[in-house]
């Protein structure tokens, strides 16, 4: 199972294994890993998922929506490197995946 | 010693009270009781993708196995409570046995209201609330199959959608005169319907099923006069709270639990969450929500005054349905005497009505405008107060809507 390196706000790592299909919101909320609230369980509609992709795999994600795009704007203090995490599914090559989450999703 | 919690109903209020009481502080053993054979999943997908097929059953569990253990949470499923005991602190399970508890939460959701015409019985007459009842459908939900569906509210048009999709034949029966009424304005009650219409949806209004006809199984639906063949039949009338516990244990119900806002019976050791709570909302008014929304804000007002942190609920409500490729998102609760201003133009298949009360933004319904939305739910949360001409000039950027 690809395994995705959560890294909390204060430099915490939190490496959890997530099903292939499964997206690096689910595989968050589903293991007690603070720090994505995901209020509407994936629907991308509410902005309260959103991680910091390391650079390093940013090229390797599929590119964003209109939906996600606008729906980030609305999210706290956003970089280039913004995504929402309910919107990024799980594939083999994604193994080892670094998403940095946000002080806040509020 | 620590308080032991029971938490009676499985769904997302259940779990998120968990998660929240472990985060607040609680440290005492809590027993999770669900009565269906699954842990506790998510039911918006359901009636969406899960139906279509490209969602699959081991994503709508809410949390990971894992997370129970470590939460100190032991789940018992399969498992119904028979009665309450205020006296003696005790749940009775339908084994016999019976649990005592120090702090109860009541999350026993809602069930579907059943159509009770000639004919209800039939095979092939569909409900849709659980897994087991999509798994059901899924059988006979074939391309080609004739659907007649019953009610023009979110689950009866979420299903809709997913069969048009599908490649079934489609006819949805609405006793009133257009769809969703009691969740939406008359503007997107009617874009909904041009868009069912567009994908093969037939609808009928105003036209209430009288009959489900058929000798072994579902032939057909009888409604306004006329027979309407039909392969499946899916209701979609409603759901009403599951209150009979509480209210058999002396505790005040009214179409719901009857909670104060802090998610409190008039029994301090039992609380309630979710669907099945009638509560005193943000405007003042005794309501009673079903949504996802309620059930995780409720569930976390109920820990924090079960830890001695108690916080007055006031959230704004909010919703939202896929149908088709349309996503409407819904926050703040609308009322017939609002004035509604449409945002854009529903011919783009990108709009929002907004709702005014007094002038104070009290409503919005966006479809595919997730920006309108998110601004919405904040003049909603705000009180604020827009002129509606510029609500209705998509030439000022809805974040600077407020001035």
């Amino acid at each position: 199972m690809p395994k995705v390196i959560y890294v909390g706000a204060d430099g915490t790592e939190h490496p959890v294994e997530v099903p292939v299909g499964h997206s690096v919101m689910e595989g968050a909320v589903k293991n007690r890993i603070e720090g994505i609230d995901a209020d509407c369980g994936g629907a991308c509609a509410c902005a309260t998922c959103h991680v910091y992709v390391d650079p390093a795999w940013l090229a390797k994600l599929p590119p964003k929506t209109d939906m996600e795009d606008a729906m980030l704007d609305f999210a706290l203090v956003t970089a280039p490197n913004s995504r929402l995490s309910c919107q990024l599914r799980v594939t083999p090559e994604l193994d080892g995946l670094i998403v940095r989450m946000p002080v806040s999703q509020h | 010693m620590s308080e032991r919690l029971i938490i009676v109903g499985a769904g997302q209020a259940a779990v998120q009270a968990v998660q929240s009481l472990r985060v607040d502080g609680f440290a005492g053993p809590i027993t999770l009781i669900g009565d269906e054979a699954y842990g506790p999943y998510q039911r918006p997908p359901l009636s969406k993708a899960y139906l279509l097929g490209s969602f699959e059953r081991e994503r709508l569990f809410l949390k990971a196995d894992g997370f129970y253990r470590e939460s100190g949470c032991e789940l018992r499923l399969n498992t119904k409570v028979t009665a309450i005991d205020r006296q003696t602190k005790t749940v009775t399970l339908d084994d016999g046995s019976s649990l005592p508890y120090d702090k109860l939460l009541l999350a026993t959701g809602t069930r579907v209201r059943k159509l009770t015409c000639p004919g209800a019985q039939l095979p092939g007459v569909h409900y849709l609330r659980d897994i087991a009842d999509v798994d059901g459908l899924q059988q006979e939900f074939l391309a080609g199959k004739r659907i007649a569906i019953v009610g023009g509210g979110y689950i009866g048009l979420e299903v809709a959608a997913v069969a048009a999709k599908r490649g079934l034949d489609v006819t949805v029966f609405e006793a009133m005169e257009r769809l969703m009424a009691r969740a939406v304005s008359r503007p997107m009650s009617d874009f909904f319907a041009a868009e069912h219409a567009k994908a093969g949806v037939t609808i009928k209004f105003k036209t209430g099923v009288e009959a489900i006809e058929g000798k072994a199984q579902v032939e057909g639906a009888r409604a306004g006069g006329h027979l309407y063949p039909a392969d499946i039949v899916l209701v979609g009338i409603g759901v009403v709270p599951n209150d009979e516990l509480a209210k058999a244990a002396g505790l005040e119900t009214n179409d719901g639990i009857v909670v104060d806002r802090h998610g409190m019976t008039a029994d301090s050791s039992i609380f309630a969450a979710g669907d099945c709570t009638r509560h005193v909302g943000r405007e003042g008014l005794s309501i009673r929500l079903e949504s996802v929304q309620n059930a995780i804000d409720q569930a976390k007002h109920c820990a924090l005054a079960m830890t001695g942190k108690a916080k007055i609920y006031s959230e704004v409500p909010w919703f939202w349905s896929d149908q088709y490729d349309l996503k409407l998102q819904i926050a703040g609760l609308a009322r017939p005497t609002d004035t509604t201003i449409v945002r854009g133009d529903p011919a783009t298949r990108k709009f929002s009505v907004f709702h005014l009360r007094d002038g104070v933004v009290a409503a919005v319904e966006a479809v595919n405008a997730a920006p309108d939305y998110m601004i919405g739910k904040k003049l909603v949360a705000d009180g604020v107060r827009v002129a509606p001409e510029r609500l209705a000039d998509t030439a000022i950027p809805i974040k600077q809507i407020a001035g």
